[in-house]
């Protein structure tokens, strides 16, 4: 017999918002419709989540109903020659590759975090540094197991039961509870990567370089100087890589060797020290310019090494600002957003530069589009980060361009509805029972 | 290695084959529940299970034959190093005070049938002369409490038991172990209010467990520090035990 208890303290990853919440954690598939009906019953809004490192509030149901589905967490089947995976929706990522690298496979698709679930992974439709190869996730599931409040589970495809399909994938959990996915992957040879990094100087030069590496690199990412000003401006680090063809399958070993251990103070973050971090962090990488062999985790998860890295930006949490402009607006939009950022010194560590491929997602909300995408964090300081993203909103706005729901904490309603003109084709489609703190938010 | 798990769809029974399963273990899943035991089983094989089988059997319900049954099972399984024995229900105090045929069933279920199964591979493991016995007890075992003592008289009676296996085994090869987990994160404490820093996760009395099965005394605690949280407590004098609200 499950039961919700009240959790006073739930966050999602930016930590912005912290609520009381009624949570259940279910250990088996059984025992979900059970859940949904006691849920139901209670009259509260219900939501399922997993490692919860959305960073917004797309994860959040303030006051409602949460299935914690990290216990749902087993492999159902796997067949070596196809790579087809089928497994529960609570598995994380970090659990998938240790089941599929070591038998020379890898997901077709990986955000920047090992620490989130299937379930999860596929409500947000992530993408990786491989948008321009492969596209999103979205488009590697076969199936999913979907339970609605009313106690139906559903089996949904991309060929059958279309528009449920579409709107499950990148749909923020509201469609009803994923139970289970099955997905394909794909062969690697070792869990090595051959990667190149190669420091430009601005923006013109990191187009022209994914535009060149984009055919013959799987995995392109650029770092970018988000403080740097005048004719330093868009100068960073671009990284492309391919698995390497030879070299050991190592099961991975890679818990987070470093842990923030508590929220540092706010003074440490300032104009000065993110300054001279970013400055140092670009001449580092223009001095260890050039080829390496570097293993699959550090690669993919360069933050999942420091545990608990979102306390760095203190009790307040962070904000995350994660655009995406189409082709024809991208460098004037992009050059735009750099320069209202520099000025402002409000920035981060990790401004994470990416050109979007043209592979669409079947998903209603998908975020990816083709162009370019640029992620910052911003520490939370109040209504100056506010104002901040208030004007970078009207550039990506001018631009054509959308936010992505999983980093968002705070986008206008209008906002999000300029970027998702599919979202009332969705609503259709959303289970009444389920609702989240950010669909209250943008959506009604 | 070759390991028998009773009791195998319970969270700390099935962390604790995770981590067997990551050595390539082969291991025999054995309880009621034929879909839960054939997904745990599927997924086990997944994490690196040389093979990973069920058998269908309600522990508690087996008058006699227990040794007969439990040979058999370690057939199935083609041997076995360890006996993981898991299962066990906590039942209401309160329900238990009220309805004494529910007094019952929580001790025949903790203690009566646990103990015919913690015999029977007591005397399998002693004929082969090595391999260990891991059964899982309870911190409330250590001293009778107003909120659970039904359920610790039972867990008590269990530890004593595996304490004489273990004495009994002394210079013959093989170990008992009993476990005595602190409160667990399981869906056997769904209805605790879970506030208060001493809880563990599944995964984390999974390790001690993997860990007894090795090395260690008769009597291991999980996480350890419970072991100097009960040496406290049993040693309170009843007049001060007796007011506290524990």
């Amino acid at each position: 017999m499950i039961r919700f208890s009240s959790s006073e303290d739930i966050r999602s990853w930016g930590g912005v918002l912290q609520a009381r919440h009624n949570v259940a954690r279910p250990q088996w598939r059984d025992e979900l419709p059970e859940v949904l009906a006691v849920a139901r019953h209670s009259g509260s809004p219900i939501l399922a989540t997993g490692l919860r490192r959305s960073y917004g509030d797309t994860g959040l149901n303030p006051d409602g109903a949460i299935l914690d589905m990290t216990a749902l967490d087993r492999a159902i089947f796997f067949d070596p020659d196809s790579g087809i995976l089928r497994a529960e929706a609570g598995v994380s990522f970090d659990m998938l590759l240790k089941m599929l690298i070591r038998r020379g496979f890898f997901l077709p698709v990986t955000p920047g975090t090992r620490f989130v679930t299937l379930g999860g992974a596929i409500a947000n439709d992530v993408h990786g540094k491989n948008h321009h190869s492969a596209g999103t996730l979205g488009r590697w599931v076969r199936r999913i197991g979907l339970l609605r409040s009313d106690g139906l589970e559903i089996e949904l495809t991309p060929q059958e039961n279309t528009g449920l399909f579409g709107a499950t994938i990148g749909g923020l959990g509201l469609t009803g509870v994923i139970t289970w996915a099955e997905i394909e992957t794909v062969r690697i040879a070792s869990a090595i990567m051959d990667v190149e990094n190669i420091p430009f100087e601005n923006l013109d030069e990191f187009f022209q370089i994914a535009r060149q590496s984009d055919g013959e690199y799987e995995y392109t990412v650029a770092w970018v100087d988000c403080l740097a000003k005048g004719k330093d401006l868009g100068r960073g680090l671009f990284t492309r890589g391919n698995h390497a063809s030879k070299g050991a399958r190592l099961p991975t070993k890679a818990d987070p060797k470093l842990t923030i251990p508590f929220n540092f103070p706010s003074l440490v973050l300032n104009k000065l020290s993110l300054g001279a971090f970013n400055s140092l962090y670009y001449w580092k990488g223009k001095r260890n310019a050039g080829g390496s062999k570097v293993p699959i985790h550090p690669f993919f998860y360069p933050l999942d090494s420091i545990g608990h890295w979102y306390r760095m930006y203190g009790r307040r949490g962070m904000y995350q600002y994660q655009s995406a402009v189409p082709p024809e607006s991208e460098r004037d939009a992009t050059k735009a957003m750099l320069e209202l950022i520099s000025a402002a010194g409000e920035g981060s560590f990790l401004a994470v530069l990416k050109t979007f491929g043209d592979k669409s997602s079947l998903g209603m909300l998908s975020f990816p589009r083709p162009g370019t995408t640029l992620a910052l964090d911003f520490p939370n300081r109040g209504s100056s980060t506010l104002r901040l993203m208030g004007r970078l909103d009207a550039i990506v706005r001018e631009a054509g361009g959308r936010l992505y729901p999983a980093k968002d904490g705070r986008m206008p309603a209008d906002m999000f509805r300029a970027g998702y003109p599919h979202w009332q084709d969705f609503a259709k489609y959303i289970d009444p029972a389920f609702e989240s703190h950010f669909w209250r938010r943008v959506g009604q | 290695m070759r390991l028998i798990i009773l009791g195998a769809t319970s969270a700390i029974a099935e962390a604790t084959a995770r981590l067997y399963a990551a050595e390539g273990a082969d291991i025999l899943l054995v309880g009621r529940q034929t879909e839960r035991l054939s997904a745990t089983a599927a997924d086990l094989k997944m994490r690196g299970a040389h093979s990973a089988e069920i058998a269908i059997l309600d522990l508690a319900q087996t008058p006699g034959g227990v040794d007969e049954i439990f040979r058999n099972l370690v057939r199935q399984l083609g041997g076995a190093d360890h006996v993981l024995i898991a299962y066990g229900i906590l039942g209401e105090q309160a329900d238990a005070e009220r309805d004494l045929s529910i007094a019952e069933e929580i001790v025949r279920i903790n203690f009566n049938s646990a103990a015919a199964w913690c015999l029977a591979a007591a005397t399998f493991l002693e004929e082969q002369g090595r391999g260990s016995l891991i059964v899982l007890g309870s911190v409330a075992g250590d001293r009778g409490r107003r909120a659970n003592f039904v359920y610790g008289a039972a867990k008590a009676g269990l530890a004593a038991l595996v304490e004489g296996i273990s004495h009994r085994f002394a210079d013959r090869g093989p170990r008992a172990v009993i476990v005595k987990p602190g409160p667990t994160i399981t869906p056997m404490t769904e209805q605790f209010d879970r506030k208060g820093l001493l809880w563990a996760s599944a995964s984390q009395v999974a390790a001690v467990v993997r860990r007894a099965a090795d090395r260690g005394g008769p009597v291991v605690y999980a996480p350890w520090f419970w072991r100097y949280i009960m040496l406290i407590i049993r040693a309170m004098p009843a007049r001060v035990f007796n007011r506290m609200n524990i």
